[in-house]
């Protein structure tokens, strides 16, 4: 998002948001812009919903038909 | 409570809406207690409660956000019983959250499910509905029960608290700060669970 933040000369991936390097010289930015890790947390949360769906829901999905 | 006033078509349509949001529940549980079998645990509870309620969902209106609110409640009286031990799995966490191959950097994700975890509850909620799962504030104000106000004063909160972590690197890396950040959050959870009459939402 904010490639000018990125310090690190191995830091090229386009995907690597989360930037764990100090940046101490951008404290009185912090209230004004997403930080980089901002990415990161939506990834978390998107990596958990793109996991195949583990048999244990489908198994409840078809209880539930029984019960109803 | 009978379930026999709905049809075979509004069941059918009410299961395929409940199906489509398993993998949301599963990521905001994972959010919530950091342990993917647990949170899985808590899905699959939130999603019992769900049906078993699924008189009181509107045809229309947001399957998410619904049943967010159910696994919400589900998680509070959890922790409150004292179930989820908060014993963090890093050899889980690390293959689950682990960038996808060909990255070159790798993400941190674990790091930064670490320090989300450090977080207080209300405010990880806050940060996870917003920041993580795209709902508005106010989206996020209905889930939890409170003023819009008080998700923005959380959600901004929570940001300025893992910028502070994520910058500065200081996040926990040992289980036992997890253990330790548990425990707070234990202790806040009451205040979370009494003060914003939860139960009264979808019970």
């Amino acid at each position: 998002m904010e490639p000018d933040k990125k310090k690190r000369a191995t830091d090229s991936s386009e995907n690597a948001k989360v930037n764990l390097q100090p940046a101490g010289s951008h404290k009185g930015h912090r209230a004004e812009r997403h930080p980089e890790w901002t990415n990161g947390l939506r990834r978390l949360y998107d990596s958990v919903v793109a996991e195949p769906l583990p048999d244990s829901f489908k198994e409840l999905l078809s209880r539930l038909d029984e019960k109803s | 409570m009978s379930e026999s006033k709905r049809t075979p078509t509004e069941k059918a349509d009410f299961k395929r809406e409940l199906t489509e949001v398993i993998p949301h529940l599963r990521a905001f549980a994972r959010g919530l207690c950091g342990r993917p079998d647990m949170a899985d645990d808590l899905v699959q509870e939130a999603m019992m409660k769900a049906w078993a309620a699924q008189e009181r969902f509107e045809p229309g209106t947001s399957m998410r956000a619904w049943t967010f609110v159910i696994l919400r409640n589900a998680y509070l009286t959890d922790m409150r019983r004292n179930r989820f031990r908060g014993e963090y799995d890093e050899n889980v966490a690390e293959r689950i959250l682990t960038a996808p191959a060909g990255q070159e950097e790798p993400l941190h994700l674990s790091d930064m499910h670490r320090a989300l975890l450090t977080l207080p509850p209300e405010r990880r909620e806050a940060l996870l509905l917003v920041g993580a799962g795209g709902f508005s504030y106010e989206e996020a104000a209905s889930i939890c029960g409170c003023a819009v106000g008080t998700i923005k004063s959380r959600v901004g909160r929570a940001r300025a608290a893992l910028t502070s972590m994520m910058e500065d690197g200081d996040i926990p890396r040992r289980s036992t700060d997890d253990a330790a950040a548990h425990y707070a959050i234990l202790q806040e959870l009451d205040l979370v669970a009494s003060g914003n009459g939860l139960a009264s939402k979808t019970r």
